[in-house]
């Protein structure tokens, strides 16, 4: 019985008077590799956002290896060995892409080795001819890569992706598919996504999202075919 | 009796010239998220062009309320076409540029008036109440930004203009969409923001010796009533010119005057350390 | 402009040793020394803004603040080896206080601008209103308005009697200047410059990679005051008096006109803008045809309008394209590490 990494607990968050998740119970063993979906205002991203602390939650608590981690700051949650790429690309324009890398090893290690790791992962992102380039010159596809880079080179293990695949090439998502199973050697990995092409190929289980909770919990052939999800994809009355 | 009712005109005062101080920086950032520090030189200006035509033979009503207003506005389209249409979306640049600019103005008004202290005496007398001598033209001023403030109010409400100039402050992209120009509605706004400033500092000039760096004083309150009083026009300004007048004036009456100044420029700080979305970016969400 | 560390600090003591060797050849060094101090004023403030990104419109009040506490420490010690190390520490601790208050409470930008705009203010309206013989710290009268005059300036460290002033005062600020500019070209190539770039571009980022960003900025933004601190102090024995105009916002623009006119991002921008700008308002203090502040206003606006990045990069690439050094990448030095790995 592998160990849990991330467990919450009637994580619930409201705005005003709506509530964006509600009372989310959720856990994730180590290694496993997990999809969130759901349709638009599902509730996934708020559900991704109380997780990495970029939002408190209203209740609820958030669990990573069993430390209670509920209202903590991004830094700190990173810090554990959490990885982190948000839904827009966020990474560090005028610097180039060899600096963003090595800014994420640094840290977790010391000068010298970061900045091996920092060679290692461009050779193994082949983002060898672009090392050099900054951020901002950078087509989209490419900064995507650069930050699952950054996410991957701090040697996480627990992973959380928000819509990874979002607007990339069909070369690109299948590059990042491939980086991504690298990662689920060493760290669960959670992936909040729309594109169902990209979720059939990479997902085992997938955690469905409406309305703020969730909906059910399966394999991926057995959501995509339930009758329930379908509806609320597109958007009939069940 | 006497000291209460002192008090409370000394108070009311201190609000409404917050208000006043405040109100063309107001209009400006809220319409157009500038922040325009030249904006106390524009008040400066507007008390150099009262004093000017008062003594051209204006009658001063007429100078402060009418000339000032109009000739500062027409600085301040100048202003807007000549530097900060190339700078809108670059916040920090135009703080800057409209530094520079607030520098220029104190340099050409020294050029211009000398760096002495100028003034026109009060049009309203004063009168007493019980021991206690009470300037007149506080209620003048009191007046003027009550007048002001439902001004705004009515001309962003009952008109066409204000109804453009609420959408360009909800979403200035769909009101471009829209078909109404960008470039005209901020030439509008500008001019507007830079009369209303001229205004202020035309109605104040009799209370103050003038003198070029005059505007110094009136920029950094403006600024921070502003920016505490956050995205809502009419409802920030109204609220954070009163919680800091208020308190500057309960410091004022109770310790002295300086004491006054110290707390209000704390409670700023406390306020948006608290609240840095301003007043009206936690309070009175959605209101004008 | 792939310079190892070793060349860079070889580059700097030749042309700075070149420098306070010549300079004045050309310049008074009274009036040299205080545009040394400003320079050094200029690259506290470059350092926070240019490369951590925190726009402050109160580095004045720790020049102040640096000032003051030498005289009151100069007053009542009456030597001035110790007052010269407060007069770095009080400033650094002040800003470390306000620093981790506001960045703790993740304002940025405009509410950043206030509040250092406001403190600077509340600094300047209290000093100013210590005339009375009440305000004494020690046997140090803050003196209001007039200011402090009359404290033991700079000596010899435990000989109060050797006073140092004239021509080797001038050399002791313009070397204690290149002793700052080497310390800034060091914290800017370890780590924690490198970590304070990234926050610069986006502080998010460096957060969700586990950096504690209101820390390093607090940190950052103590380092700044300090080095202003110690501006300060030098101006302080330089002056003779301390008064309260140093708090003004007006001193606070000019720091930010010298930073904007020599060039942000760069090390040696904001000290070229600071004696630059401070030399030419004392020549134009000397005539009285066109209005001094009017010349620095127009100076700030043409900038902004076209010349954002100022001098020293245009400078720099105006060099690259006359000797034709191009070939390699503006961030090839940065990188100069991970490129022997």
């Amino acid at each position: 019985m592998a160990e849990t990494v991330l467990e919450t607990q009637g994580l619930t968050m409201r705005f005003g008077g709506v509530t964006a998740s509600d009372n989310v119970n959720f856990k994730l063993k180590a290694r496993e590799l997990r999809c969130l979906i759901g349709p638009n205002g599902a509730g996934k991203s708020t559900f991704f956002k109380c997780v990495t602390g970029l939002l408190t939650p209203t209740e609820g608590h958030v669990f990573m290896r069993g430390q209670e981690v509920t209202g903590w700051h991004p830094h700190q949650i990173a810090s554990l060995g959490v990885g982190i790429k948000t839904q827009t690309p966020n990474v560090l324009d005028a610097l180039s892409v060899r600096e963003n890398i090595w800014l994420a090893a640094r840290r977790f290690h010391p000068v010298s080795e970061a900045r091996d790791r920092s060679d290692e992962m461009i050779d193994r992102l082949a983002l060898g001819s672009i090392a050099r380039s900054s951020l901002g010159q950078l087509a989209h596809g490419e900064r995507q890569r650069v930050e699952l880079g950054l996410v991957a080179v701090a040697d996480p293990w627990l992973v959380l992706l928000d819509e990874p695949a979002a607007g990339m090439s069909a070369q690109d998502v299948e590059r990042m598919t491939a980086i991504i199973h690298d990662l689920t050697k060493t760290a669960a990995v959670v992936i909040v996504e729309h594109d169902m092409q990209f979720i059939r190929s990479i997902a085992d289980t997938v955690t469905v999202f409406h309305q703020g909770a969730v909906l059910m919990e399966d394999h991926v052939d057995r959501v995509m075919s339930d009758a329930q999800v379908r509806a609320v994809y597109l958007g009939k009355k069940t | 009796m006497d000291l209460t009712f002192v008090i409370i005109v000394e108070t009311l005062y201190a609000v409404a010239s917050l208000v006043l101080i405040s109100a063309g920086l107001a209009v400006v950032f809220g319409m157009m998220k500038v922040i325009n520090l030249a904006h106390g030189e524009f008040m400066m200006m507007g008390g150099y062009v009262t004093i000017t035509a008062v003594g051209l033979g204006v009658n001063v009503f007429v100078a402060m309320l009418v000339i000032a207003p109009l000739v500062v506005g027409l600085i301040g389209l100048v202003v807007e076409r000549l530097v900060i249409r190339h700078l809108y979306g670059r916040l920090v640049d135009t703080m800057l540029a409209t530094w520079g600019l607030s520098l220029v103005f104190i340099g050409l008004a020294t050029m211009i008036f000398g760096n002495t202290t100028t003034g026109i005496s009060t049009p309203i007398t004063g009168f007493a109440v019980g021991n206690y001598q009470i300037n007149g033209y506080n209620f003048f001023i009191i007046v003027v930004s009550i007048v002001l403030v439902i001004g705004i109010y009515a001309v962003l409400r009952g008109t066409r203009a204000g109804l453009i100039a609420r959408g360009a402050m909800q979403r200035s992209d769909m009101a471009a969409a829209l078909g109404y120009s960008p470039d005209r509605i901020y030439m509008a706004t500008f001019f507007c923001g830079s009369a209303l400033s001229g205004l202020a500092g035309a109605v104040l000039a009799p209370l103050v010796g003038l003198v070029p760096t005059s505007g110094g004083a009136y920029i950094a309150k403006a600024f921070i009533t502003v920016i505490a009083g956050g995205p809502a026009l009419i409802a920030g300004l109204v609220s954070s010119a009163t919680s800091f007048g208020v308190v500057s004036q309960v410091f004022t009456f109770a310790i002295s005057p300086v004491f006054g100044e110290v707390a209000l420029l704390v409670l700023a700080v406390i306020l948006l350390r608290a609240m840095p979305q301003g007043i009206t970016g936690r309070l009175f969400k959605g209101k004008l | 402009m792939a310079r190892t560390a070793l060349q860079d600090v070889l580059l700097t003591l030749v042309v700075s040793a070149l420098l306070i060797w010549i300079m004045p050849m050309l310049i008074g060094t009274y009036t040299l020394t205080v545009l040394v101090i400003y320079g050094m004023l200029g690259l506290s403030l470059g350092l926070i803004w240019g490369f951590g990104g925190i726009l402050c419109f109160g580095q004045a009040a720790f020049f102040g603040l640096g000032a003051y506490t030498y005289a009151i420490a100069a007053i009542n010690i009456g030597e001035s080896t110790l007052p010269m190390l407060l007069a770095v520490l009080v400033p650094a601790i002040f800003a470390a206080l306000l620093g981790a208050m506001m960045f703790y409470g993740r304002l940025t930008d405009v509410y950043l601008g206030v509040i250092t705009l406001v403190v600077t203010l509340i600094l300047f309206k209290f000093v100013n209103s210590t005339a009375g013989p009440q305000y004494v710290i020690g046997k140090a009268r803050l003196g209001g308005f007039n200011g402090i005059p009359g404290f033991q300036t700079l000596n010899v460290p435990g000989d109060p009697g050797a006073y140092i002033w004239g021509d080797p005062y001038y050399y002791v600020c313009a070397v204690a200047l290149v002793i700052v500019f080497l310390l800034v070209t060091w914290l800017l190539r370890s780590s924690f410059g490198r970590i304070a770039l990234g926050i610069r571009e986006n502080e998010v980022r460096m957060g969700l990679m586990g950096y504690d960003v209101a820390a390093r900025k607090t940190v950052m933004f103590a380092i700044g005051a300090a080095i202003a601190g110690l501006a300060g102090a030098l101006f302080a024995n330089w002056g003779e008096i301390v008064t309260p105009s140093l708090f003004s916002l007006g001193q606070s623009a000019e720091i930010i006109i010298w930073c904007i006119v020599g060039g942000l991002g760069t090390r040696i921008g904001p000290i070229i803008g600071a004696a630059g700008l401070a030399y030419l308002k004392f020549l134009l203090g000397q005539q009285s045809l066109i209005d001094n502040t009017l010349i620095t206003g127009l100076i700030l606006v043409l900038f902004v309008l076209f010349l954002p990045k100022g001098l020293a990069p245009a400078i720099a690439a105006l060099f690259r394209a006359v000797f034709g050094r191009t070939r390699r990448k503006p961030d090839a030095r940065r990188m100069r590490r991970a490129r022997h790995g």
